[in-house]
């Protein structure tokens, strides 16, 4: 609990300084049963570049969108110079100062960039607009923000970090007092992020306050002064980031601190003369994932750890061939999968459960049954289809055997709850008899009996001779089934541990190092 | 209660054939002699056997409607495609000597090659389905046109007198050709895992995509399954009037079409389709077009009541009217609920 008495510090040393630009107070917001943010408090100096950081659901983007007036608050208030504030949308938010550029630049690619900087607020002359003071005006903004572009050309004509700062131009058109830049730096290379950090420094020195919303912790340390750690939707605590050490600061994200942590009784030795299931072979993608290898033996469970955006999907996702590598090798048993169909892949063993169920899991308007049987039906062409009786065998079978409750099997996917879901996409790869299989985030949004339930298929399934690559960002369930562990930051593979090696603090040491 | 589940759950069945049997009803009560059927020479007469002859058509391009809608995808095209291969039988017809079942054929395959442009358009250029089979629409009629030389082609043929206009087994031999239709669709979508497949990809194209699904060849076919049945109906329809009329011949049908799927159910964002619901939704339409016209109301009136009670139609099956009549019915019960309990 240490941290908490140094918020509190952090506070006191506020007292004395100068009234904050934007101060938060005991910010609440829960969505049907579920509590998004709870009674978190901060104060933002002007001037100062804050990191607002967290984990997957800690709450960052809800704290965003109530701030910005997108969601109501459900208690608590936000004071902006001193007056009370109370946005009713974005745009009103922006009306009253707190401007934000989000992750997915929300410009209009197809129009002009000019276009793009005057959509809000038009120059008009007798009430028309007059395209000759829109291109004054959108030169002018652009020059806040150090581009010298021509403002007629259309946007989607530039790069990636041209259009953020053409987005971040168009935030401070209405004389923004807060800037807030949530996950700005995800698509820019190193050198459009120092592009971007010297437009920081400068806004900075004009007193503008800014919370820089990211998952780069180098990128913390190089701008920021200030660090707000949210978990769970409760603040953690803000801390200055000269005095915040790297373990420090990841202990306070994933709510553990090394000293907490004493190794599990859980046996990570595994024979290492079994032959290689799955190989990779200095396999990555420019711009994507950094050249890696990487061997999974049958019977073995290889976890990959990381922060949010560290590179664990990504990993996954060139491991199982869905995204394709620009080079090295992937090779499952004595095929090689480089040149290879998705298909193809799962033919000869290969499965995926991926991280986003709802997007790239689940059909959502076809039967548990349909969604249960279509990898399997996939991979024998649709000429050849499983008749009605074996199909009804073999979910009858799985709806057993994982313990999914549904009413029926031919009850839409969609109205099952999230834990069923992800056991109907388990079951979807086991009736396939894989020889490895992939899992991002298997527990990811199920309650805790099914959460409980998934991790003893896991294990279940190692014991039966399957291999597993599971890629997860709760530490301790991963180091509850994993004989191995690769640990991921910055899109490159930076540790492997092995056997003893395996512990929370161990990957917790390697994340901060 | 049991009842209740059945209801419940064919609920979205239940909709469009309740909608048929009511606008029948209706419509026999107003015009008498609506329901009757006579037996003239072995052959059946009447204003139901006359829904089926003229939704013969339409239920074919229905067919293939629905299922280029379960794969996220519209065909503009078919009215124009009907034109085209209108024009392929006529012009072969009159201008060559081979036997009428290379004709058909040639036809037919016309109306492949039509589907397989719209569907290389599509799944290889990635062009929205609306915009690619415009093109064709526009075209399609020109290039029809550039067939008959601008002209209304008439020609003479036994057989396809009798696909236009003969009968078989009491019923019009149009009808058997669109009933075997729908038996074949029936089974290769349904005794395959090609439905599956397309509705997989209709309403999740990432998830399916993951699981090995090629959505690239499984849309093209769509397409090409689709300029099959509007080269069919291409024929029936030249055969019905004995010649090619490529500014008219199905003109507008790929709007009955598109509407016969919706009425069954389908979302135009792709996903599940329902392909005897469809020809429910064509009796639907026909009945109505039929009804009007038999029923002595001014010609004029005739669009805008057909547009009235297709908007009744849709409404009654909407989502949102669902809710808004259950919840109703809810508030209801607990008012009665309410006012039995002391």
């Amino acid at each position: 609990m240490s941290y908490l008495i140094k918020a509190t510090s952090v506070v006191e040393e506020a007292q004395g300084a100068p009234r904050p630009l934007l101060e938060i107070n005991h910010l609440s917001k829960s969505f049907t049963g579920v509590q998004a943010l709870n009674g978190v408090s901060l104060q933002v100096q002007s001037g100062e570049i804050r990191a607002l950081l967290g984990e997957n659901g800690a709450g960052k983007s809800t704290l965003i969108k109530v701030l910005t007036g997108v969601y109501p608050r459900d208690s608590g208030e936000i004071v902006l110079d001193g007056r009370l504030m109370s946005a009713s949308d974005s745009g009103h938010a922006q009306r009253l100062g707190i401007s934000t550029v989000y992750q997915e630049v929300n410009l209009i690619p197809t129009m002009s960039v000019m276009e793009n900087l005057t959509l809000q607020h038009q120059e008009k002359t007798f009430g028309l607009i007059s395209w000759k003071k829109a291109e004054i005006r959108a030169r002018e903004l652009l020059a806040q923000v150090g581009l010298d572009i021509d403002p007629l050309r259309q946007l989607d004509t530039y790069s990636i970090a041209i259009q953020q700062l053409v987005a971040i131009a168009r935030a401070l058109s209405t004389q923004a007092k807060m800037l807030i830049l949530d996950e700005p730096t995800a698509s820019l290379d190193s050198d459009e992020i120092q592009q971007l950090f010297a437009l920081m420094r400068r806004l900075k020195a004009e007193g503008l306050g800014i919370i820089f919303v990211t998952h780069f912790l180098d990128q913390v340390y190089s701008i920021t002064d200030s660090i707000t750690v949210l978990r769970n939707g409760e603040c953690v605590g803000t801390f200055q980031t000269a005095e915040l050490t790297r373990s420090e600061l990841v202990s306070h994200m994933v709510g553990k601190s090394l000293e907490d942590l004493t190794p599990t009784a859980h046996d990570h030795s595994i024979q290492r003369e079994r032959a290689d299931l799955l190989q990779l072979n200095n396999v990555g993608k420019q711009r994507y994932l950094q050249p890696l290898d990487l061997r999974i033996a049958a019977g073995e469970i290889v976890g990959v750890a990381g922060l949010l955006g560290s590179g664990r999907t990504e990993l996954c996702e060139l491991a199982y061939g869905s995204v394709k590598a620009d080079q090295g090798d992937v090779t499952l048993g004595k095929h090689s999968l480089t040149k290879s169909s998705l298909r193809r892949a799962i033919q000869v063993g290969m499965g995926y459960c991926p991280e986003d169920r709802k997007q790239d899991g689940i059909v959502a308007e076809l039967s548990v049954r349909e969604n249960m049987i279509l990898a399997l039906q996939a991979s024998r062409g649709w000429w050849s289809p499983i008749s009605m009786a074996e199909q009804q065998h073999l979910v009858e079978d799985m709806i057993q055997r994982l313990a999914i409750k549904t009413s029926d099997m031919d009850k839409p996917i969609g109205e099952l709850s999230g834990g069923n879901q992800q056991k109907v996409i388990l079951a979807r790869w086991l009736i396939t008899h894989p020889a490895l299989l992939i899992l991002d985030e298997p527990t990811r949004g199920i309650d805790i009996g099914a959460h409980h339930e998934i991790i003893h298929i896991i294990k279940e399934l190692c014991e039966q001779g399957m291999g597993l690559l599971v890629a997860s960002s709760e530490l301790e369930e991963l180091v509850l089934f994993a004989h191995r562990v690769v640990v991921m930051k910055d899109h490159q593979k930076i540790a492997e541990l092995h056997g003893e090696d395996v512990s929370e603090q161990a990957i917790l040491r390697q994340i901060a190092s | 209660m049991k009842k209740n589940h059945f209801l419940h759950k064919h609920q979205k069945t239940l909709a469009p054939l309740l909608s048929l049997v009511l606008i029948i009803l209706i419509t026999a009560s107003v015009t008498p002699g609506f329901l009757s059927i006579q037996v003239v020479d072995g052959h059946l007469f009447g204003s139901l056997v006359d829904i089926l002859h003229r939704g013969t058509p339409t239920a074919l391009v229905a067919l293939g409607m629905a299922v280029v809608i379960g794969t996220r995808g519209i065909d503009l095209s078919v009215g124009a495609v009907i034109a085209i291969s209108g024009a392929v039988t006529a012009v072969l017809t009159v201008n060559t000597d081979w036997p009428v079942w290379l004709v058909i054929m040639c036809a037919l395959g016309v109306g492949m090659l039509c589907g397989l442009w719209n569907g290389i358009l599509v799944s290889v250029f990635s062009i929205q389905p609306i915009v690619a089979t415009l093109i064709l629409m526009v075209a399609g009629r020109g290039i029809a046109q550039m067939i008959t030389e601008g002209q209304i082609v008439t020609f003479h043929s036994e057989v396809l007198d009798a696909i236009g206009n003969g009968y078989f087994l009491a019923f019009p031999i149009r009808v058997w050709i669109a009933i075997g239709m729908i038996i074949l669709t029936l089974v290769v979508m349904r005794k395959t895992a090609l439905g599956l497949f397309i509705e997989a990809v209709g309403a999740n194209v990432r998830a399916s995509r993951l699981v090995g699904i090629e959505a690239r060849l499984l849309v093209m076919s769509a397409y090409v399954f689709s300029g099959l049945c509007a080269a069919l109906s291409g024929i029936i329809l030249a055969a019905d009037i004995r010649g090619a009329d490529a500014n008219n011949a199905g003109l507008w049908l790929e709007l009955d079409a598109i509407l016969a799927v919706v009425l069954a159910g389908a979302s135009l964002a792709g996903g599940r389709i329902y392909l005897l619901l469809t020809i429910v939704g064509v009796l639907i339409i026909q009945t109505l077009t039929t009804a009007i016209l038999t029923s002595g109301l001014p010609a004029q009136y005739n669009l805008v009541v057909k547009a009235t009670i297709i908007l009744a139609v849709l409404l009654i099956q909407s989502p949102k009217t669902r809710q808004w009549v259950s919840g109703f019915f809810l508030k209801k019960q607990k008012a009665v609920k309410g006012s039995t309990t002391p």
